[in-house]
Formats: C-alpha cells, structure tokens, sequence
C-alpha cells in the first residue's frame, strides 16, 4: 500500500522506500512497504509488538545482511542513492545512517574509548581531534557535564540511562545523516526516558531521526510524523498531530484509541 | 494411613541416597587430600631427609643422583621450552581457527568441524608420540640432518596436541560475547575484521585467556607423546634440534630403575610435586583469569 505525507507538509525527503518487502526464509515480515522520510524530522515508527517496525528499521541501514535467511527486496534511497545497489558497500551505508539499539550496548572500553570507537576506526588517530570529538558528542547527547571527570573508566559503570546516552553519543561521533532508533527508551526508567526524549528533540536540528517506539505517548511527545504499522504492512502515514486525532485508517483509529495490545 | 506411610518410605530412600552421595564424595575428596599429602610429603623428603637444596634441585644442570648431584634445570627447562614453543605455534594458531570457526565460518561449516575437534581432544598422547615418531622425526632428520629427536619436534607435536583444546575454547569464548556489541559496531559502519579485532577479542579476551592457560596445562603435563620424539637426553638444549628431556619425560624414563627411599627416586618425587604445583597454579590462574571477567 502507497502511503505517503502530503506533499505541503514536507521538507525535502532524505530516505524513500518503495516497495520495501523484507523476508526470513519463507516468512514475510515487511509487505510492500512504502514511505519518505523527510529530512530534519523526527519519523515515529508505531504499531503493535510483532508488527515489523523493528524489521522494517533494520532493513533501512542493511543490518538483515547479518541475519543468515533474511532478504531485503524492492528500493531505498538515501539522497536518491539506492542503498542496495550492488556497487554500494554496507559499511559505508551504515556511516552514514547511525543505529541505537533497543537495549544500551557500550562496548566493554572506557567512556572515552567507546565514543571515538567509529572516528578511529574510519581513519582519526590524531589524540587531540579525538578528544575534541568525544566532547563534542558527549555534550551533544547531554552526557558531557556527567562524565567528563572519568572518562577512561569504564562504560560498564555507568547507569542504563547513561549508557543509552553514550550509545547516542558514539552514533554522533562518527556524523551520521540520519539516526535509527529503535526502542532506544524501554529499557530505561522514566527519569532516563525523558532525558533521552529531549535529546531527540535537539537531534533532529542536525539529524533525520526515525524512531520505533511502543509507546503512543512518547510518539505524540517526540516526532514530527507518526508511520502506523500492523501485521509487516505499512497502514497509514501522517504528521504525529493527524495521526493521533485524525487517523484517516480504522484500523489506525482502533490502535490509538487501544483496541490493539 | 497408606500415603503416610509411602512418604515415610520415600524418606528413607531419601537419606539412602544422602548417605550414598555423601559417602561418594568424601572418599573422593579424602582420596584426592591423601594423594596431594602423599606427593607432598615424599616429593620433599629430597630436603627433608637427604639434606639437599631447593635451589640445587631447582637450578643446577646436573643430573646425577648416584653421584650425588639432583640438579633438575635441564628438565625443568625441558618442559618449559616445549611447552613455550607449543604456546607460540599453537596459540595463536589456535586461536584464530576458533574465532574463524565462531564468526566467519558457514553456519554448517562451523557445527561440522565442531564434533570433529572435540574428537581430536580424545585421541590418546601415545597416537600423537607415534606419528610424531614415525612422521616427524625423520622429515626433520633428513631436512636438517640432525638426529630429528629434540626440542623442535616435541614442540611441534604438542602444538598439535593443544590445537584442539585451545581452537573448542576460544571458539567457545568467541560465542558467549552477545551479539549486541557485534551490531553495535558494525552499525557504527566498522567492518568484520574491526568488529573482531577491536570489539569481539577484547570482549572474549578472558575466555581466550583461559583457553590458551588450559593449552599450557595440556603441554606441561603431556608425556607420552614428548617423550617419544624428544630424545630424552638429561642435559641443557642447545638449540632447537638438540636431543632434550622434561619433567614428565624423565619422571617416566627413570621411574622404573629407581630404588626405594633412594635419591634418584626422591629426585623424581620432586619433579612429580613440581609439576603438581605448577599445575595447581594455573588452575588458580584459570579462576582468577575468569572471576576477573565475570
């Protein structure tokens, strides 16, 4: 199904997918899905557990190319560069669109070590660069002011809201165009959640954001536009505002008034 | 009534199997303190009753009990050479066929090669001595034109004999790290070989610590197979190719002749407690090497 944000309400479209389908083995997870993603906005990925936001997110910096069995087919731009095209390598695609995860996962090195991970190893050996750097996203991902007096302990240490942070800070480090999240805030408790909420606020100024999320609340609170999934099939795309009050799909009007899990 | 009296029935099958169990673990732990004690008290009495040095025992080449001299360095060295060179060669090598196995090899390939690995663990030292015998030592002789016994073949046979521990270990080590820190950095745009190297070993490092500690334990403690191709000679190596002698191997050459209460068979007491505490120490190695992961 072709769903798409009206024409006026937009800025210029930093990824489109069209007719996305995402299979494992012999199960279809994602059906023909289509979407543009605007640029500089915060895209809400919402829809019921198993309904394949996360597939669908997954697919959009080539990470299925992991998952043994799973197969990507139809087109995604980034810029109008299909990312999938044969001469495109996956680890430049997934420079360019950063990733944090459902649940925090720093790498077992210092605060420090764990953000200048990706500078380093796209070529940034220059110490005082990389200290710039670190700061620089420290303070981007509202971390800095927390950890600047131990940044060569380890990130293991640091609370889950924190970690979470780093995550963000480490995707900042290596300037990514646009950020995926996915669930980035169900591991956390509220405190941590709103920091992190707030923090996307400020992100999409510099970053296309597209976030998963189960909670319709934190949708309304954070994104700009609201894409509803059900059963691997996009149903229905609008901004946050039309979605929540003036969903144009039943099945959309069910879910947000709670007639779904 | 007739419930009552199956539970009381079921009760004392219960402290049957108490006793049973309990009794089964104290000897068991009584034979393991006796054989300790045992090694202990007849593994000193080089000092205690003869009178001789720790440090002549320890630290002088020479070897001849029944002239008096219990100097166990050349064996000492022995072992510590093969096991050194078997460390060297077959570690890493190791190693990296482990990590090959957990993150890059086919999914089939991997859980194919896995069996026949842990296959290789149990096959008996005297087969790997053998073929070392049969096979290596003449490729050696006729390439370089020494005896082919020595240093360089016991060091090659024990390299292959450790491969499997320490390739099953460290392939083992490689599989417990989540695959979180493997997305992690490969959505951060690193490659495969980054992710491995900057992310995965470091984050498998005490597992691997462990893997090539029990490869140790393996080599040190190995006699059959070494002392086959070593050429058993009781004095300082010279070089790769020259003819050597271990701990375990001489313990097993000299076992035989050695007469009751003599200083030869005190001599071999000692090496035999030596190796015991050397492999009580890389046991408490292994605990900490782990407990430091956990």
């Amino acid at each position: 199904m072709q769903v798409t944000v009206p024409t006026e309400k937009r800025s210029l479209d930093k990824m489109k997918i069209e007719d996305m389908n995402v299979y494992y083995g012999a199960f279809q997870a994602i059906k023909h899905g289509s979407l543009d993603v605007p640029e500089n906005k915060v895209m809400a990925l919402i829809g019921p557990s198993g309904c394949g936001k996360s597939t669908f997110l997954r697919a959009l910096n080539r990470m299925h190319d992991l998952t043994p069995g799973a197969r990507v087919t139809g087109k995604i731009t980034l810029d109008g560069q299909d990312i999938y095209a044969d001469d495109v390598d996956p680890v430049t695609v997934r420079h360019r669109i950063g990733m944090v995860f459902q649940r925090p996962n720093p790498f077992p090195k210092s605060i420090f070590e764990n953000v200048v991970y990706g500078p380093k190893i796209h070529g940034e050996n220059n110490q005082k660069k990389l200290m710039e750097i670190c700061e620089r996203s420290l303070r981007s991902a509202a971390l800095w002011d927390e950890v600047k007096d131990r940044l060569n302990r380890s990130a293991l240490d640091l609370s889950g809201g924190q970690q979470q942070r780093l995550c963000i800070a480490r995707v900042l480090a290596v300037e990514p165009e646009v950020i995926l999240m996915d669930e980035p805030a169900s591991a956390l408790d509220p405190i941590a959640t709103s920091k992190i909420e707030d923090l996307i606020g400020e992100l999409k100024r510099e970053y296309t954001v597209i976030i998963v999320t189960h909670s319709m609340q934190q949708a309304a609170r954070i994104s700009d536009f609201t894409t509803f999934f059900l059963l691997g099939e996009l149903i229905e795309v609008g901004t946050t505002s039309e979605i929540f009050t003036r969903p144009k799909d039943k099945r959309t009007e069910d879910y947000i008034t709670g007639r779904y899990g | 009534m007739t419930n009552v009296r199956a539970a009381g029935k079921a009760h004392r099958t219960e402290r049957l199997a108490l006793i049973v169990l309990r009794g089964a673990s104290g000897f068991f732990i009584v034979s393991i303190a006796l054989l300790i004690g045992y090694l202990a008290v007849e593994g000193t009495k080089l000092f205690t009753v003869d009178h001789k040095s720790i440090f002549e025992f320890l630290f002088s080449p020479t070897f001849a009990p029944d002239q008096g001299h219990i100097g166990a360095l050349a064996f000492i060295l022995g072992s510590l050479f093969v096991t050194a060179f078997a460390i060297a060669v077959g570690g890493p090598f190791g190693v990296a066929v482990g990590v090959f196995f957990a993150e890059l090899a086919p999914k089939r390939v991997a859980s194919a090669m896995k069996p026949a690995i842990e296959v290789l663990v149990g096959i008996p030292s005297v087969v790997y001595g053998w073929l070392g015998l049969t096979l290596l030592v003449p490729l050696i002789r006729n390439t370089t034109g020494s005896t082919g016994f020595g240093l360089l073949a016991a060091g090659i046979v024990l390299s292959l004999m450790i491969l499997p521990t320490v390739v099953s270990l460290s392939e083992d080590a490689m599989r417990v790290v989540p695959d979180s820190l493997r997305e992690g950095s490969l959505a951060l745009g690193a490659t495969r070989w980054e992710t491995i190297w900057r992310v995965l070993l470091p984050a498998a490092s005490s597992g691997i610590g462990v893997a090539v500690i029990l490869g140790i334990a393996r080599a040190i403690g190995e006699t059959l197979a070494i002392q086959l191709v070593l050429g058993n000679a009781p004095v300082i190596p010279a070089g790769l190719l020259s003819p050597a002698s271990a701990l375990t191997s001489e313990i097993v050459m000299d076992m035989g002749g050695a007469a009751q209460g003599s200083l030869l068979q005190h001599s071999l007491f000692s090496m035999a407690f030596l190796l015991l505490l050397i492999a009580m120490g890389l046991i408490v190695l292994v605990k900490l090497v782990a407990r430091k992961a956990a």
